[in-house]
């Protein structure tokens, strides 16, 4: 009897990279439904959208660079960079941001680098800052939550598609009278103005920590997080020392200024933080490799968070801050290698 | 009362599936002579036998077919059963690089299964030097796998501070170990201490991996009742490849083995449970090195069990003893899961190293070959037992760039098989670093001096 000779080991790989894709998908799928629910249809119409928008051009890009697609379509790593993407992009955008988000997201920052794995900066963030840098107005078409006591316009689902696709909206509706500022701009032209934090959240659209209605989006996220973590598909030092550079600087400014500095539960609850932690500084590719050098790239985006957060021109600042922090990795890669077993 | 030794530190490692379970059901099979014994002469890294019989003679179990080259590392072969001689001739046999060519010694059994009378063989002597020679003599080896001459082993340039002898076994499927301290406690404890006598060390520590109580009760008893306090046990953590040599001497001594040395440059010596079980042989019976416990277990053969059979057997002998292979089997694997060599046929005898032999079910065994990209998700660096980068590795062996190979360790690679288990992706690393080792010895042969690294 002959046998295949295969080297060893011999043992199955124990997870593969579309089981990863697949649990982050999984993970994001609580908070989809609650946002969908406080939201409306915006996020899954976005997500639908720039999912298309990424499986086309990297199937159209990949066919360019002559490299069969069969694996690159199935491994679900376009549909995470169009979720993430999704959840950056305010709910109610014609259908063109999305499209074009996707697009840019896939071939600027993944397939112009080589594709999977080569990418230098997190797709979804190239994507979602080419959008906010492009499209500012757009780009700030955010919605106030379906709440009780708060004062929206609700579109049903129909007619948000129409106004997607054709720009129409119902009779004596228009854009500023269905968008809200979200409580990160109100925090941020409040502070500007000299308004103390206590007195800037006395508004509507606060809840307990963070916006009514978004802190549950973040509630939600963080869980989908914690479901990462136990099992295994990331490793804590990132979300923990992002998170820590962003709460350790925050609780220091609410203790020196309790009233008028945003407290550290409102920097937690707030705007990408938790998505920020889990999702996107936690993509595998543009993060550090090492695990000194994960404790620092983690620590280093919550802090350009707060630095953004707190002085920046932009209400929030994950987006910008992991992708420079993206452009240290080579760096600190190469001055957080560990000490090999038995090498001085 | 017997002490513990408390692990310490042990970077990286991964908790397998032990499957070791279905060849632990029964005690050890004993007794089973083959028609047919194939003697490899050339068992080990280093030089081959050389044989001193000749084809037609008739050879007794114990009786020395081939003595050891002068150039150390060699060891001995002897005739594990009486019978024979038939040919000297190449044969495939599996050696420290896979399956390859040796020469062998072929001997038809006679079924009498005779041995050279004990007296005729030297007694134990009281030197140590001498000790040892009887050891080389008696062909013994590392029982663990790595088949490394135990007479030149135990032969160390610093004086000997510790003892481990190794009863972790750590690699999935494997448990001849396992049985072997649960049925044979008392003599290994006895062939440690016999050990520890040769190499004069002040300690020995019995290290067995905390998946094993039984073996673990067996040994603490017949410790008990040597009351010998240069003995101590330790139980050591279920996670694989804590058996690996320098990875138990981190785990007990929280040193670490300098890169490119081996621990009995620095005072540590580890022999596995087997090989002390046949020094208490050769002390007690005048025994040479003629018969071994293998795991013979997977999905694919129908009673899996542990067997002690002569050195030389077919292991389609050994497959047939367990009941022959079902229609599951895809593969046969010599030696554990993670370090195992694939086998082209059964048509190879069992060695010295043979401590397993997996006959695999498709469900086992991985058997797809795609790949994707590296994501860098840095698992395989996270397990690195030798705390190694795979992912920046697999870049510089990818582009043969023989500077980063080199200053990014791959030299320190135990090819231990755990970055390949964790990537998600399914890359070959460990076959890739394999690979890079040979081509980066090439260069270096070409360029003695490695270039330095740029500043």
């Amino acid at each position: 009897m002959r046998f295949e000779q295969p080297t060893a080991p011999h043992a199955k790989p124990i997870v593969s990279v579309p089981v990863i894709m697949r649990r982050v998908l999984f993970a994001l799928v609580p908070a989809a439904l609650w946002h969908t629910w406080y939201f409306g249809a915006g996020l899954l119409v976005n997500f639908a959208l720039v999912a298309i928008a990424a499986l086309l051009t990297e199937a159209f890009v990949l066919r360019l660079r002559g490299l069969p697609t069969r694996h690159a379509m199935r491994d679900c790593s376009a549909l995470v960079t169009a979720a993430l993407l999704s959840f950056a992009l305010p709910p109610f955008v014609p259908f063109w941001i999305p499209l074009l988000g996707g697009s840019i997201a896939i071939t600027l920052a993944k397939q112009l680098y080589g594709g999977l794995g080569k990418n230098l900066f997190n797709p979804a963030m190239v994507g979602y800052v080419f959008l906010l840098l492009s499209f500012p107005v757009e780009m700030t078409q955010w919605l106030p939550p379906r709440m009780g006591d708060i004062d929206y316009q609700h579109l049903s689902f129909g007619e948000h598609v129409d106004y997607v696709f054709t720009g129409r909206l119902p009779a004596e509706l228009d854009v500023d009278a269905l968008t809200r500022a979200t409580p990160l701009d109100l925090v941020k032209e409040g502070r500007r103005a000299g308004r103390p934090f206590a007195e800037i959240r006395n508004g509507s659209l606060f809840g307990d920590f963070g916006g009514r209605g978004w802190e549950w989006v973040a509630n939600l996220i963080g869980l989908g997080g914690l479901y990462l973590l136990y099992t295994g598909t990331i490793r804590w030092h990132i979300p923990t020392t992002f998170l820590l550079g962003l709460l350790v600087p925050a609780t220091i400014a609410y203790l020196l200024d309790p009233g008028g500095a945003p407290s550290p539960g409102f920097h937690l609850f707030s705007g990408a933080s938790m998505l920020g932690a889990f999702f996107i500084a936690t993509e595998p590719v543009s993060a550090a490799g090492t695990v000194l050098g994960r404790l620092i790239y983690g620590s280093g985006i919550g802090l350009l968070v707060y630095t953004l957060r707190t002085w920046g021109i932009y209400p929030d600042g994950v987006a910008f801050s992991v992708l420079l922090m993206n452009a240290a990795v080579p760096l600190i890669n190469r001055y957080t290698r560990p000490r090999i077993y038995g090498q001085t | 009362m017997v002490d513990y030794v408390f692990e310490r530190h042990l970077s990286g490692g991964i908790l397998l599936p032990a499957n070791k379970a279905a060849s632990t059901a029964t005690p050890i099979r004993r007794g089973f002579v083959p028609t047919k014994l194939v003697l490899a002469l050339r068992q080990h890294r280093g030089h081959p036998a050389e044989p001193i019989v000749t084809v037609g003679q008739r050879v007794r179990k114990g009786q020395m077919v081939a003595h050891a080259a002068a150039m150390a590392p060699s060891a001995a072969v002897h005739a594990s059963s009486s019978g024979v001689v038939r040919a000297i001739e190449e044969r495939p046999v599996l050696g420290g690089n896979g399956v390859q060519s040796s020469p062998c010694v072929v001997i038809e059994t006679d079924g009498r299964d005779d041995s050279i009378a004990a007296d005729q063989a030297p007694p134990w002597p009281a030197d140590r030097a001498a000790q040892r020679e009887a050891i080389r003599a008696a062909g013994i080896v590392g029982l663990g796998g790595a088949v490394y001459p135990t007479a030149d082993k135990l032969a160390t340039p610093v004086p000997c501070k510790t003892l481990i002898v190794n009863g972790a076994e750590c690699e999935p499927y494997i448990s001849c170990d396992d049985m072997l301290m649960r049925e044979n406690a008392a003599e290994i404890v006895a062939g440690a201490l016999l050990l520890t006598d040769v190499l004069a060390a002040p300690h020995c520590i019995i290290a067995i991996e905390r998946d094993k109580p039984q073996a673990m009760e067996a040994i603490e008893t017949a410790a008990q009742r040597v009351e010998d306090s240069r003995l101590k046990l330790a139980e050591v953590p279920t996670i694989y490849p804590a058996g690996g040599e320098k990875q138990l001497v981190e785990l007990l001594t929280g040193e670490e083995v300098p890169s490119g040395r081996y621990p009995g440059e620095f005072g540590y010596v580890c022999q596995n449970v087997g090989t002390a079980y046949a020094v208490h042989r050769l002390r007690a019976a005048q025994e040479p090195l003629v018969a071994r416990v293998v795991t013979v277990t997977g999905g694919g053969v129908r009673s899996p069990q542990n067997v002690e059979v002569p050195i030389g057997t077919p292991i389609a002998d050994l497959i047939a003893l367990c009941g022959g292979y079902n229609e599951n089997v895809v593969r046969l694997i010599a030696g554990g899961s993670m370090m195992g060599y694939a086998l082209p046929d059964d048509d190879v005898p069992v060695t010295k190293a043979t401590n397993c032999v997996i006959a695999a079910a498709a469900n086992e065994v991985r058997t797809d070959d795609h790949e994707w990209p590296c994501i860098r998700c840095g698992d395989c660096a996270l397990v690195c037992p030798s705390r190694l980068l795979p992912q920046d590795l697999l870049v510089a062996a990818t582009t043969t760039d023989f500077v980063g190979l080199t200053t990014l360790g791959l030299q320190d690679c135990i090819e231990c098989g755990c970055c390949d288990v964790v990537c998600p992706s399914h890359i070959m690393l460990t076959e890739r670093f394999r690979v890079a080792k040979r081509t980066l010895a090439q260069h270096d042969g070409r360029r003695p001096r490695a270039s330095p690294e740029p500043k």
